[in-house]
């Protein structure tokens, strides 16, 4: 192998472990976020921002206060359910980065039945609407699982795709037919009646989404480390090949977890407009199904994992918030999203691979 | 004289075609090599925020287009080192370039929204050509950029199915172990096209903030990456194909500016709600995909046997 | 004496968990061929990857006539001349011959006009007596002109240092001989072969030199006209090997499979399998030879379930199963040991115990409705190691980590545990070491005498004289011929898989 030249007669080269490693598998995830905080402080120094300042604003703003602290969790139930959703499709190597959309039809449907079936009991509306939003959530990931299932269409354009339509769907309720009359012509759908909203936690905006979130992990291991379907899932994650040989119907897998991970995100957004808006608006979402994916991959697709990373993206949301204080764009925690992706995937190799330096001759000189 | 509606409409196709066609090219290039770059929507960003910024600071309009070739072959090359070297997964290594490609441009762009764009690109008419009866009208009174991706259909198709270099990049893509036991140098064919195909869809990015809009308003692509990448299937990675591709999604996207301008003219469709009308590219791109993926399953031609495998010569 | 055109010496490389070269040393003569004889593992392909620079030795040095030479890549040993014709083709299959062939070298201008470049190569080809047609595609030609194809690639490149890996493993016997009637020209040219082989006879009869390799380390280097195959094998496997041979009674069982007709489509839409017939009988082994890429893999797919028939009809013990899925098939008692060990028949990042239940994951032995017992999956994972011998750190490691005789042993066990009544292997000791085939091998034939069907799909001829009751050779996805056992013959098996019908082939085909 021809490896990368560092300086005179030494390469650097990659060689592969005899096995994977265990020990670097769980480091790399905590050096990438290290790597990425530290590479965005040089972004910063270089745009003329002073990165401690900025990044003691946010580890404050997120963890520092009982009401930060309480932001954090509220922010972590969308990006838990979404995390958990993309993660079982990614499980079987279909690339749903379509959560946002899911996220905003599931909201739709919830909102639907709160706002025109709202009469009866609190727990009859909250599981109507609980319903609707896995089932809206549910269709909009199935979408594109049939050509995917039939004919092998790329569902990463596809999914991605069905996110415009699903907030410009979502829009054009607000906008029009569902814009509340007594609302100053406000984009707002009216206020949901209380017994649609979900139980607080004391007197945070904590909801019972958290709940929703952690079960929903739970229910995910079971599946997949102690069913013959979750057997069926991983078998055919790993090898598509194998799977057919022994006899697993790989269509119909694609459907069932598109469904899956479609409904999970679609519960997402009805904890948002139950939980947090109580009411459908514009923006419901700062692209929590976009993180989702990061945190996906973070926890690397582990159930119990996502739901710990959750809470760490979520602080970085809810320190991003407080970024804009020191003058700050928003956007900076995409930056700092992507540059975590980044580092995950290139330390990713170190569990595979081992970093060596070679002189001319080939010999090692250092690991 | 008034242009009839039909001559209109296609030449604000090829306007609203013409970002989608850079990013496509680039895309293919990319692609024919083996290597699938989903990072397009945020190297468009990217080439867009710089273009225009580059443009205001320096009050020219080319100065802002060498600085997205730039930028844009920047961020490919993270993708480049990422999969190419790394050998990451490509699917989610894209994805990543997206994200941060979304929130560099809107960090970056933060001081310049709204600020008037002091070289925009104009139209020019091409003598004689833009004579002949509408397709002069449609074809050929645009600004240069639009002719700049005329010709650079035309190379990239002598180049990738012509040359020397063509064969060897196509080679790359489709088996990395023959090419390289011929001697061709795989990874760095690999960086070289993920690179160029960087620099187009970061121009393909200057092409809205600098001719299409022209202005510089986060998120402004609004997908149009993705629209490419798909773009790319359906050209069954052929340049020739792409043009075409790009121009129909071109007149899709203008469609729902049109309906709304002719205002009762329009009418059934002048009751559509714009939030409809602005589905339709998204819609378009997801019936195109599933008619031109069972077609060529079919026919079983088209995807680069390598594409979205990384190259490992010790593997064993 | 003239200046060897290779020489390598104390050459050792490592890989993670395994010394592949240990102090090897190897010389090539101008005008020679010559033979690198060595079981499967012996490190072969591991030198000649180091010799075209795929490689870096850890240590030892190579000269290339008498200058020493260190390559980083294969460009370096390419511009020295050497070239390689690997097992699996470097060909790129949407390329036509003449694109192949000068891809990657820049003596055609930056402009490539593929007609005048198209001209040239015939008339190249023609002066090696070598027959390739530039302006088909790969995919649309067979295994054996694809290998010319190959050989003259490098021959255009100005190849002097010709590697061929096992270049028989895919030719009839008569093409065998035809390649080997080509190499003997190129090397009256002054060129130098190197045909890497584990075949002793074929080696005996071609080689002007033979370097035995064994467990990655330098054993001797005779001279073809002063030794025998004893002394080959002697060293080459250094204990007594006994194979087992089948020379049980003629089977009497009925049919438990039988093949009605049967055409089935290829990956690009041919006639993969053209009408074809075949019944197998209960305790007996079925042997199919033949040229790989005849249709063999889709016979077996299609056998499993895996792929869709387009015409005629499958029987099993009687009963109509065509078009059933994959998981009819396995229910109805069919197993397919796959030429793919690892990838199709096994998972390579699931642990043992994970894949011990690929095929009995719904049963009551491993699951209670809809949930897993994963202490019932231990220990029936535990009981496959130990009844099979299996060479594990335990059921938890993931498979990819074993050997290809284990990954083998495993795969078998878990298939034969199930107690199928028909077994499909396609090439079941490819690539695995004595120990492995011989083992292997024996459970095969155990398997026969307790009465299951076995098809086997080997391509080597001396494997399935050795434990067949019948031979069925198949060409372009046609039976050509089928033969019992007191008729076994390698010209007539050969001529056969050159695509010669025998008369008659056909009926006895259906009626058998």
């Amino acid at each position: 192998m021809s490896g990368l030249p560092i300086g005179r007669d030494r390469v650097l080269v990659l060689e592969k472990r005899g096995h994977f490693s265990q020990s670097a598998a769980l480091l790399v995830p905590v050096i990438s976020i290290i790597c990425a905080l530290f590479g965005g402080s040089l972004f910063l120094l270089a745009t003329g921002y002073d990165p401690v300042e900025i990044y003691v604003t946010m580890l404050s703003g997120a963890f520092g206060s009982a009401y930060g602290l309480s932001e954090t969790v509220v922010k972590a139930i969308p990006l838990m359910l979404c995390g958990l959703a993309v993660s079982v499709a990614f499980r079987m190597q279909l690339w749903n980065i379509g959560a946002e959309g899911q996220l905003y039809m599931g909201a739709v449907a919830a909102s639907w039945v709160a706002l025109f079936h709202g009469e009866g009991s609190r727990l009859g509306v909250l599981a109507l609407m609980f319903l609707a939003a896995a089932a809206a959530g549910g269709i909009w990931g199935l979408i594109p699982a049939i050509p995917r299932a039939l004919f092998k269409v790329n569902e990463t354009i596809t999914t991605l795709m069905l996110n415009y339509v699903a907030i410009l769907y979502s829009n054009y309720l607000v906008y029009g037919p569902w814009k509340d009359p007594k609302g100053m012509n406000f984009p707002l759908s009216a206020v949901f009646p209380e017994h649609a909203t979900l139980p607080y936690f004391g007197d945070t905006r904590i909801h019972l989404g958290l709940v929703f979130g952690l079960i929903a992990a739970v229910m995910l291991y079971i599946i997949l480390w102690h069913t013959r379907w979750g057997y069926e899932i991983r078998v055919i994650g790993e090898s598509p090949v194998a799977a057919r040989y022994a006899g697993m119907n790989i269509a119909r897998n694609i459907l069932l977890v598109m469904a899956l991970s479609g409904g999970l995100a679609g519960l997402a957004g009805m904890a948002e407009v139950s939980g947090i808006t109580q009411r459908l608006q514009p923006n419901l979402s700062p692209g929590y199904g976009y993180t989702a994916i990061i945190v996906a991959w973070l926890g690397r697709l582990n159930p119990f994992a996502i739901t710990g990373v959750s809470f760490l993206l979520a602080g970085l949301l809810v320190g991003g918030y407080n970024m804009q204080m020191s003058g700050l764009p928003a956007a900076t925690v995409s930056i700092l999203q992507g540059a975590i992706l980044f580092f995950i995937l290139g330390g990713e190799i170190l569990t595979k691979y081992h970093l060596r330096i070679r002189d001319a001759r080939g010999i090692e000189v250092a690991e | 004289m008034k242009d009839p509606l039909i001559v209109v409409l296609l030449s604000t196709a090829v306007i609203a075609g013409t970002p989608l066609l850079f990013a496509a090219l680039g895309e293919i290039l990319s692609e024919r090599a083996g290597v699938l770059n989903l990072g397009v929507e945020g190297m468009m960003l990217v080439g867009a925020v710089s273009g225009y910024i580059a443009t205001v600071q320096s009050g020219n309009h080319w100065v802002g287009v060498i600085a997205a070739l730039g930028a844009g072959g920047m961020m490919a090359a993270i993708h480049a080192f990422l999969s190419v070297t790394l050998r990451a997964n490509q699917v989610v290594s894209g994805l990543a370039l997206t994200i941060f490609g979304t929130g560099l441009s809107a960090f970056l762009g933060k001081g310049y929204i709204g600020r008037p764009v002091p070289d925009v690109f104009k139209p020019v008419e091409i003598p004689v050509l833009s004579r002949i009866p509408y397709a002069g009208k449609i074809l050929f009174e645009h600004d240069s950029l639009v002719y700049l991706s005329f010709l650079l259909v035309i190379m990239i198709w002598i180049i990738v199915f012509k040359t020397r270099w063509g064969l060897n990049l196509r080679a790359v893509g489709e088996n990395p172990a023959a090419a390289d036991s011929m001697g061709i140098p795989v990874y760095l064919t690999r960086y070289l096209c993920v690179i160029s195909g960087g620099m187009l869809a970061g121009l393909g990015g200057a092409y809205l903030s600098l001719a299409y809009a022209p202005t510089w308003v986060e998120n402004m692509t609004s997908g149009r990456g993705w629209i490419a990448v798909a773009l790319v299937i359906f050209a069954v990675w052929h340049p020739g194909k792409a043009i075409v591709g790009a121009y129909i999604f071109g007149g899709v996207d203008s469609l729902g500016f049109h309906i709304q301008a002719m205002g009762d003219k329009a009418l059934f469709l002048k009751d559509v709600s714009p939030f409809f009308l602005q589905m339709l590219p998204y819609i378009l791109t997801i019936i195109v995909l599933i008619i031109v993926t069972s077609e060529t399953k079919k026919r079983r031609v088209g995807t680069p046997a390598s594409l979205g495998l990384p190259y490992d010569r010790e593997e064993r | 004496m003239t200046t060897p055109l290779v020489k390598m010496v104390s050459i050792t490389k490592r890989f993670p968990g395994v010394t592949a070269n240990k102090d090897i040393y190897f010389e090539l003569r101008p005008g020679e061929i010559h033979a690198l004889l060595g079981e499967n593992g012996a490190g072969k392909s591991t030198l000649m990857n180091i010799l075209t620079g795929l490689y870096m030795p850890d240590e030892g040095d190579i000269y290339i006539r008498g200058t020493k030479v260190k390559f980083s890549s294969p460009r370096g040993a390419i511009e020295s001349g050497i070239g390689m014709v690997h097992q699996h083709f470097r060909l790129v299959p949407t390329f036509s011959v003449a694109e192949n062939v000068i891809m990657g070298s820049g003596d055609h201008g930056f402009f490539v006009n593929m007609k005048s470049v198209e001209e040239k190569l015939a008339r190249f080809s023609g002066e090696y007596g070598i027959n390739v047609m530039p302006g088909s595609k790969i995919w649309q030609l067979s295994v054996g002109e694809q290998q010319r194809v190959e050989i003259v690639k490098m021959l255009y490149r100005g190849t002097n240092i010709m590697i061929l890996d096992e270049p028989t493993a895919v030719l009839t016997p008569q093409e065998s001989r035809e390649l080997f009637a080509t190499l003997r020209r190129m090397a009256d040219m002054g060129k130098g072969i190197i045909v890497i082989s584990h075949k002793i006879q074929e080696v005996l009869d071609n080689a002007d030199r033979i370097t035995v390799l064994r467990d990655g380390r330098y054993v001797d280097t005779f001279s073809g006209k002063d030794t025998d195959s004893r002394k080959l094998t002697m060293a080459m496997v250094d204990r007594d090997i006994s194979f087992g041979q089948n020379l049980a009674d003629k089977p009497k069982g009925n049919f438990i499979l039988r093949l009605k007709g049967l055409t089935v489509l290829g990956d690009r839409g041919q006639k993969a399998l053209k009408s074809l017939s075949l019944n197998l009988c209960k305790g007996e082994i079925l042997g199919i030879a033949g040229v790989a890429g005849n249709g063999q893999k889709e016979l077996a797919e299609v056998i499993a379930g895996l792929r869709e028939v387009a015409a005629g009809d499958i029987e099993v013990r009687g009963e109509r199963f065509t078009g059933k899925s994959a998981r009819a098939m396995i229910d109805a008692g069919i197993s397919l040991i796959p030429e793919d060990r690892l990838g199709t028949g096994l998972v390579g990042p699931l642990n043992i115990m994970e894949n011990s239940i690929l095929k009995n994951y719904r049963s009551g032995e491993v699951a209670s409705g809809w949930f897993i017992n994963w202490k019932r999956v231990r220990e029936y994972a535990h009981r496959l190691v130990d009844k099979f011998d299996v060479k594990t750190t335990g059921v938890d490691a993931p498979v990819r980590m074993l050997s290809g005789g284990n990954l083998q042993k495993l795969l078998l066990a878990r298939e034969i545990t199930n107690d199928p009544d028909v077994i499909v292997a396609v090439y079941p000791v490819r690539g695995l070491d004595v120990g492995a085939i011989e083992f292997v091998r024996n459970i095969l034939l155990r398997q026969r005498d307790t009465g299951k069907g076995i098809l086997l799909i080997s391509e080597e001829l001396e494997e399935l004289f050795m434990l067949s009751d019948r031979v069925a050779v198949i060409h372009e996805g046609e039976i050509m011929g089928i033969l019992d056992r007191e008729d076994f013959d390698l010209e007539r098996v050969g001529r056969l898989m050159a695509g010669e019908r025998e008369e008659g082939a056909y009926e006895r085909a259906a009626n058998r």
